[in-house]
């Protein structure tokens, strides 16, 4: 009986193909808006862990002067360079550090023969790419040795080589920073973009000791660094590290306990999370607003299933009289409206999908549909479908079959 | 399932009350109607507009229960049947057909036909079996795939008379089958039904005003101010009716 059911109630919808049609389109919209919506929501979360497991995970980042002052001029972070060589190799002895790079930078400008690039200068020991997880796939990262000697080595990213070196190989190359040779001997991996859009591939690694004692302007306090990237074994170790760290640091730089730090500590992954957070709150509220479509789109369903169910109230009382049971009529206009709501969602899946495919090719990020966000549109329009079918499909069982055989 | 041994009735109406309740009081539509239809009779239920027999009429085809009174049904009191319950009654064991033929305009003739098969859970398949072999005995061979709108009115009303046939009814029940008809068709009709009646034995009511159609059955009951009024042969005086009716009131 289900069967033959199914048929008549496609039969019907078919027979009113446009009011059918104009129906669905509550629900096309309402579908496709949640689709879209959740895409974009996916995209940004993954986009957004991407870059911050980019960052290098586990990792801590302590800055020079502290976030906070008690009142007056506020000290920016990393304006007055409090943390030091020694800092770095103590923090690099607690047992659950893994690995920490002392790091300092500058802006310079770049040349190679002809060519030069405006580009952003870490300078650091090597621990800085284990610390960012980021190794050269070209050549090699400069060692401890060369650090310690300021060898005229330098690492450079991507966009660096690009804009320098064009399709030539890097490798073996010259570049002048701030007047001073270096060999190019690595390049680093493409990496993309960073938190606020900046691009992470430009840029270019010196040894610390090198930019230092070489390059001028590289090194103005002796011994003194901005930040020291840490690396942290476990994530559970995080939080301890961070306060072993602080505890370590205000011993070394000898604060009296009413003192504030004169250093910063950053917990990456937390902020991360916060990101994450905020994210899935966003791509919530966006599907939210879907939702509300959907709710529209079910409301016009129901619309159209009482003018059916005023329309054919002859067709239900012939039913009735050759032996349709009020359960069968209810089912009928019931599976109508299911069907209507589905096949609206069905449409509004793949206009949704294809709206998001293309939107993907014009955002910064790529949009993610994903198999959950499908089967949660399926589902909530079957429940549409019942719930606003129901009254309907109630109202149709309960004509009687003399009145309606008389309409 | 049997009535009394020796006559099997199908119909066994006793002392039915119908009141329906109106802003002007109650009015009473039948007044303690006893009718009794045996298995294959030919019957026709007369009567004047506002008379009672419609109401009569939906109360033996099950659409509508009556206030006071018992109604067996093939021998069963089927009084306190239930909605499910009548409703399966219907389905498979009355077999309507109405004046304006109410075939569903959307189906064809095959579909139509079939569509009470639909309700008592037959296969797809056998249900156009059964439709095609319907279709055959009423005469409409060929015109399975045609739509209701494709057909002639006798042609409708065969289609529809085919529909009730479908479930291999107890009880055929006609309202004014031959009102929308011309008179030769509406006369082909008729014979349709004395033929399904003598050849199978299949018990049939029919609703009319119609003194033409009554004379056409093999008993009359005419229904006046919701009483039964006259039960017997279709005689001249029974189908004309009027004096009699007035000399009884």
């Amino acid at each position: 009986m289900l069967g033959a059911m199914l048929a008549e109630a496609w039969s019907a919808l078919v027979a009113n193909r446009l009011r059918s049609i104009l129906t669905m389109l509550g629900m096309i919209i309402g579908v496709a808006a949640v689709i879209l919506m959740l895409a974009i929501g996916s995209g940004v979360q993954v986009y957004i862990e991407r870059q911050i497991s980019s960052l290098g995970s586990n990792l801590l980042i302590i800055s020079s002067g502290a976030a906070r002052t008690g009142g007056g001029f506020a000290q920016g972070i990393g304006t007055a360079p409090t943390l030091t060589l020694d800092d770095a190799d103590a923090i690099a002895r607690l047992p659950t550090v893994v690995a920490a790079a002392p790091q300092s930078g500058f802006g310079a400008q770049v040349t190679a023969g002809p060519t030069n690039w405006l580009t952003q200068v870490s300078t650091s020991t090597p621990s800085w790419f284990q610390v960012q997880d980021w190794y050269p796939d070209e050549g090699r990262a400069f060692t401890e040795m060369e650090n310690r000697q300021a060898a005229r080595v330098a690492v450079i990213g991507r966009t660096v080589a690009d804009e320098l070196f064009g399709a030539n190989d890097p490798l073996g190359q010259q570049i002048r920073v701030r007047g001073v040779t270096f060999t190019v001997i690595g390049v680093l991996p493409k990496r993309g973009q960073g938190i606020g859009g900046s691009n992470r591939d430009d840029t270019i690694v010196l040894p610390l000791n090198s930019a230092q004692r070489l390059v001028q302007g590289g090194g103005v306090f002796r011994r003194s660094v901005r930040t020291i990237s840490v690396s942290v074994a476990t994530p559970a170790a995080m939080v301890p590290t961070e306060e072993a760290i602080s505890l370590l640091l205000r011993r070394r730089h000898q604060l009296a306990p009413t003192a504030p730090d004169d250093f910063s500590i950053t917990n990456i992954t937390a902020v991360g999370d916060t990101f994450a957070e905020t994210t899935g709150a966003i791509s919530l509220l966006l599907g939210a607003i879907g939702g509300i479509s959907l709710v529209v789109g079910g409301i016009g369903i129901m619309n159209i299933m009482l003018v059916s169910v005023t329309e054919r109230t002859r067709e239900i009382g012939i039913r009735m009289a050759i032996g349709a049971s009020r359960g069968a009529i209810r089912l009928q206009f019931l599976l109508e409206a299911l069907m209507l709501s589905l096949a609206g969602c069905l449409i509004g899946v793949m206009l949704g999908t294809g709206i998001a495919v293309i939107a993907g090719k014009f955002l910064p990020f790529e949009t993610v549909i994903t198999p959950a966000s499908v089967i949660i549109s399926f589902a909530i329009s079957a429940a549409i479908g019942i719930f606003f079918g129901w009254w309907p499909a109630n109202r149709a069982a309960k004509l009687s079959p003399i009145e309606a055989l008389r309409s | 399932m049997t009535g009394p041994v020796g006559v099997k009735a199908v119909l066994e109406l006793d002392g039915i009350v119908k009141d329906y309740a109106s802003e002007a009081g109650t009015f009473r539509a039948l007044d303690g109607v006893s009718v009794t239809v045996e298995q294959g009779e030919f019957i026709s239920i007369m009567g004047p507009s506002g008379s009672g027999k419609s109401t009569l009429m939906n109360i033996i085809g099950c659409l509508d229960s009556a206030t006071m009174g018992a109604y067996r049904f093939d021998g069963t009191d089927i009084s306190d049947y239930d909605e499910k319950a009548l409703a399966k009654l219907r389905n498979q064991s009355i077999g309507f057909v109405f004046q304006q033929f109410n075939l569903l305009p959307r189906l064809s003739s095959r579909a139509n036909v079939a569509l009470p098969l639909v309700y008592s859970g037959v296969s797809l398949k056998d249900r156009n079996a059964r439709a095609d072999e319907l279709l055959a005995l009423v005469g409409l061979e060929g015109k399975q795939m045609s739509r209701p709108s494709q057909l002639s009115g006798g042609q409708q009303q065969r289609v529809a008379i085919a529909r009730a046939l479908a479930n291999n009814p107890r009880l055929l029940l006609a309202d004014e089958p031959t009102g929308a008809l011309d008179t030769k068709t509406g006369a082909e009709v008729l014979a349709l039904f004395r033929d399904l009646n003598a050849s199978r034995g299949l018990t049939a009511v029919i609703v009319t005003h119609d003194p033409g159609v009554a004379a056409a059955t093999n008993r009359v009951v005419r229904i006046q101010d919701g009483q039964v009024t006259y039960d017997g042969p279709p005689t001249k005086e029974a189908l004309a009716g009027v004096g009699h009716v007035y000399d009884a009131a």
